[in-house]
């Protein structure tokens, strides 16, 4: 076609900004190997040192262990109010409901400081301390909106006609809702867990209003760059950053699995 | 087909949930923002003064100006960087596409403090950058104003949303069928007029999702202007934190969230007719 030129721009403008994108994130990981710190040009001897800094770090993996329990309990949590919140939405007509669906949504759309005042005031209000367990709620709650979009365009695309089966077959809501609706929705949940969990270690807005003495990851790399910065900081941020691409690999594995699977029940 | 004891048992708990967690803050803000504070204490007299100290207090305005202008910024930006590049991918990449899908996907698993960190090295007067221009001799003395400014909190905010906004303008010219763009060129439509009478039109939903988004995020944002921001790249969400924080000064912190989240609500709403008005 005559469009050939034009093919040629969009790819270079294309290539731009994946070097945009992908900038900060190889001067992040060639500074963590450098000896010097973390600014300056060229690069100096790139060494291992920081990691073994990073190793011998207990504070830094308290919080990352903090972080982990935290980032469970989201997707726990989330998921429990988000699949009944889901169901609900998608098959019971009650009033108030649109108003609903809005509120859940809200603490995706709002900025998160605003969401984390106000259950600031909340757990004022409750005369409860910070602890770990406030900002697992507060996930919990923040990250709901998460689990019901996901489920609930899971069960929009779910073939009724199988629930429906089920019951007229002398299944009850119960048995249907294990051996039918829950099996359907698989893809969808280990999805809303997924983005749940990355969302969770990641999430700062809301935690900064909750957290009491124990750190999450986030609030701890946050503490230490007001005290100044070291390539210990790119070092667990690599690591980081590579244990989440480990995780998508895997999760693609797992879907494409799950999609032959479903392309061949019977197989 | 579903009893009533099912439709309770789906539907009580999460809107008791959302009541208690959701509703209880958002209006225990909205109560906040009518109180105030004497001698230290925050007293439940209701009144509207803390709306009335924002109007007369320029600082506030200005703030809040400064914000929507950064965020107007990342938005445009965002957008420039994310449609040709879903453009790109959706039309002309052919097999690479998926590869390529994913390569804009992996961007958004590294944490987004550690992006807005990434960029503080990079500019900084010790930085990365300005360690590349005097090694190539471009500049004598490190750059200043780099780091430090509106200009890399916008840049910043870019780099952080440009997946986003690539996200649903990519969705929505997926959605595009591919028999209707050869029809426009079969009824004799040039590869630019099937662009703009055809391509574009159907973007705008993409369009619109992906611009809001960027928006309402990189408005409320508060941790990029306290990274990489300085005291010329402050916004309103670091005056709210300050509020809520040192200054305690709860009810007008709470007055001015208020009017954060009006704004937001209220631009969600005129994206929402936008976008179905667009569409008949």
């Amino acid at each position: 076609m005559a469009a050939r030129p034009r093919s040629r721009w969009l790819a270079a403008v294309s290539a731009a900004v994946f070097a945009f994108l992908y900038l900060p994130i190889a001067v992040l990981v060639v500074y963590s190997f450098n000896r010097e710190g973390v600014g300056g040009f060229p690069p100096g001897p790139l060494v291992l040192d920081w990691y073994r800094v990073l190793l011998g770090d207990s504070p830094l993996w308290d919080s990352v262990l903090n972080s982990l329990l935290v980032a469970l309990a989201a997707v726990v949590i989330s998921l429990a109010l988000g699949l009944p919140a889901a169901l609900a939405l998608d098959r019971v007509a009650f009033p108030g409901k649109e108003a609903f669906r809005r509120l859940v949504l809200l603490p995706l759309v709002l900025p998160g400081i605003i969401t984390g005042l106000s259950l600031l005031m909340l757990r004022v209000l409750a005369g409860i301390g910070a602890e770990l367990w406030t900002v697992m709620l507060g996930h919990g709650t923040a990250l709901m909106s998460v689990a019901t979009t996901e489920l609930f365009a899971g069960l929009q695309k779910m073939d009724r006609a199988q629930e429906e089966a089920s019951l007229d077959l002398g299944a009850n809501y119960w048995q249907t809702f294990w051996r039918v609706t829950l099996p359907n929705l698989r893809l969808p949940l280990v999805a809303a867990a997924l983005l749940i969990f990355t969302l969770s270690m990641d999430e700062i807005a809301v935690t900064f209003f909750l957290i009491g003495r124990e750190n999450t990851l986030p609030l701890e790399i946050w503490g230490r760059l007001r005290r100044g910065m070291t390539p210990e900081i790119n070092a667990v941020s690599a690591v980081l950053f590579f244990a989440s691409v480990a995780l998508i690999l895997l999760w693609y594995r797992l879907r494409t699995r799950g999609a032959a699977e479903l392309e061949t029940p019977l197989g | 087909m579903y009893s009533r004891a099912y439709k309770a048992a789906v539907a009580v708990p999460p809107i008791l949930w959302v009541a208690l967690f959701l509703l209880l803050p958002y209006a225990l803000m909205l109560a906040h923002s009518f109180w105030s504070v004497e001698s230290g204490v925050i007293v439940h007299h209701w009144s509207l003064r803390n709306y009335v100290t924002l109007l007369r207090t320029s600082v506030y305005a200005e703030v809040l100006f400064r914000s929507a202008a950064i965020a107007l910024g990342v938005t445009v930006l965002s957008v420039l960087l994310a449609f040709p590049l879903a453009y790109y991918l959706s039309f002309r990449a052919g097999l690479r596409k998926e590869v390529l899908y994913q390569l804009v996907i992996v961007p958004l698993w590294v944490s987004y403090l550690v992006r807005g960190y990434a960029w503080k090295t990079i500019l900084g007067t010790e930085g990365v950058l300005n360690g590349f221009l005097r090694y190539l001799h471009l500049t004598g003395q490190p750059v200043e104003f780099f780091l430090y400014s509106p200009f890399a909190v916008v840049l910043t905010l870019t780099h952080i949303y440009t997946p986003f906004v690539f996200l649903p303008i990519y969705a929505s010219m997926e959605h595009i069928s591919r028999p209707l763009l050869d029809a426009s060129a079969d009824l004799g439509a040039s590869p630019r007029v099937t662009f703009w009478r055809v391509i574009l039109p159907l973007s705008v939903p993409g369009l619109t999702a992906g611009a809001t988004f960027a928006f309402v995020l990189s408005f409320g944002d508060f941790l990029a202007p306290l990274l990489v921001g300085g005291p010329s790249g402050l916004m309103i969400s670091n005056i709210v934190q300050n509020l809520f924080g040192a200054a305690y000064q709860w009810p007008l912190g709470a007055a001015i969230s208020i009017c954060m989240l009006a704004l937001v609500v209220a631009l969600l709403a005129a994206a929402e007719r936008f976008e179905r008005g667009f569409r008949h």
